[in-house]
């Protein structure tokens, strides 16, 4: 970045950082596609597991569906610092004297846009698999979409504590899963009950106030983790 | 008010002396309480005229749970202290706490199986409190794991600090998420828990033990935070002097 960094704003900061990660991602695709493909395998192992009968998969479409997004949205987690501490760059931003927390939101709004938004927009095609009908898509879409925004901020955080660690994987699972079930809770909850033709604004606000408590208090966790990591 | 006293506690040689002092003056009343309130608790409390003899087990069911979440809000505290004030001896109290911590959930949680074996028909229900005292267990793993992966102490102590400060915000959560969960589903009336009004005669006992058993985890807490002290100033020079 050739702009003198002092003088920029930090939504033009944030926007840098939006552009360069997308730019970054358009140049690797599989980093994008594999946790979107590893979502729709989770997915497939349900009915194998338990039944291929539609109306039973119907009724626990929801859990496969927020089981699923947990796990990918873990593993995704993990590749969300590493390349930048492992090249440098974060200790460039913990330098750069611009407010670490921000930046980091930044850099998790985007992979966000990159691990979490694609998950919510396959989710009709696998849905459908699963025997849930298209008037529901609108639910679907509106409860993961908060809930990946809410896992990709819980996972930012754990993925900032194991960053400087080898092999943090394992150790992200144990830590990350046990606060992210509050997430499971409502969100299977708000779409477990949409499907029944129930009203979800109960357990989506939660989950919304959820996310906005976390988008506050979460960049500083993950600045915090980050100096920590990286000393 | 002259506060020197305290400061000094701060550092380890003071602290290490402090706790070793301390020790013996929670260690034996605690037992002495235990042995009181366990008699007390398995011959004098008559027995429930609906649970008969299977309630007694309340005397170490409910200290246990008590404990394992006061201790998880302690280690968190004493971590941000740690963490804030980067203050080393915080985060001793912190690392001594997990285990305890986490022994008291385990033990809540298996006492309160064997409890719902007779009463409820099952060794585990999906209750909001069960399945609240099984995520406090996953967090203390969560934090023990953390903790065992560094190999640098300091960083161990303020990145586990960080994980225990998120689970501290997270735990109210946690705890309201499971209760709605169960509550928005159907109405499980597994309100045979002790709910009859707990008698007059079974409550001092109860209070004993809860009594004893913080005390005896203060005792923990101090062997905890010595061992601590000892491994963390092991190449001190007031640590060999006090060995030899």
């Amino acid at each position: 970045m050739s702009v003198n960094s002092q003088s920029l704003s930090p939504f033009s900061l944030a926007a840098l950082i939006l552009r360069r990660d997308l730019h970054l991602a358009a140049r690797r695709w599989d980093q994008v596609l594999q946790p979107l493909v590893f979502f729709v395998v989770v997915i497939t192992l349900f009915p194998l597991a338990i039944s291929p009968e539609l109306s039973e998969l119907r009724r626990i479409a929801p859990g496969i569906l927020w089981v699923a997004a947990m796990l990918a949205s873990l593993l995704a987690a993990d590749a969300l610092f590493r390349p930048d501490v492992e090249d440098g760059v974060m200790e460039q931003w913990v330098l750069s004297g611009q407010p670490l927390a921000w930046l980091l939101l930044a850099k998790t709004a985007g992979h966000w846009l990159l691990t979490g938004l694609p998950l919510v927009l396959v989710t009709p095609l696998v849905a459908t698999g699963l025997g849930v009908s298209s008037e529901h898509w609108l639910l679907m879409f509106s409860t993961l979409a908060v809930g990946t925004a809410l896992l990709s901020v819980l996972g930012a955080i754990g993925a900032a504590l194991t960053v400087g660690l080898r092999r943090g994987n394992m150790l992200m699972a144990l830590m990350v899963l046990p606060l992210e079930m509050p997430v499971l809770i409502f969100g299977a909850r708000a779409m477990d009950m949409g499907l029944h033709g129930e009203a979800v604004t109960g357990p989506l606000s939660l989950l919304a106030a959820m996310l906005l408590l976390s988008l506050v208090l979460g960049p500083f966790a993950m600045a915090a983790a980050i100096r920590i990591s990286i000393e | 008010m002259n506060w020197v006293w305290f400061h000094k506690l701060a550092s380890p040689p003071t602290a290490y002396a402090f706790a070793r002092a301390l020790r013996p003056w929670l260690f034996w009343p605690a037992a002495l309480m235990m042995i009181w309130a366990s008699y007390a608790g398995l011959f004098v409390v008559p027995p429930d005229y609906q649970q008969q003899d299977a309630f007694r087990i309340i005397f170490v069911h409910v200290p246990a749970a008590s404990l394992s979440l006061l201790v998880y809000s302690m280690m968190a505290i004493a971590a941000g202290i740690g963490l804030i004030w980067r203050m080393k001896l915080a985060h001793a109290v912190a690392a001594a706490c997990v285990l305890p911590g986490a022994v008291f959930t385990v033990l809540a949680l298996a006492t309160g199986a064997i409890w719902g074996k007779p009463m409820w028909g099952a060794w585990w229900a999906w209750d909001p409190r069960l399945t609240t005292e099984l995520i406090l267990l996953f967090m203390y793993l969560g934090y023990m794991a953390l903790r065992a992966s560094f190999d640098d102490i300091g960083r161990a102590d303020r990145a586990s600090a960080v994980l225990a400060l998120v689970g501290l915000v997270n735990i109210p959560i946690i705890k309201y998420s499971v209760v709605w969960w169960n509550s928005l589903h159907q109405g499980q009336t597994l309100s045979l828990f002790g709910k009859s009004a707990i008698d007059p005669s079974m409550v001092t006992p109860l209070l004993v033990m809860l009594l004893a058993f913080l005390m005896f985890f203060g005792a923990l807490l101090c062997d905890g935070l010595c061992a601590q002290i000892l491994r963390r100033e092991r190449n001190a020079q007031w640590l060999l002097k006090q060995v030899q």
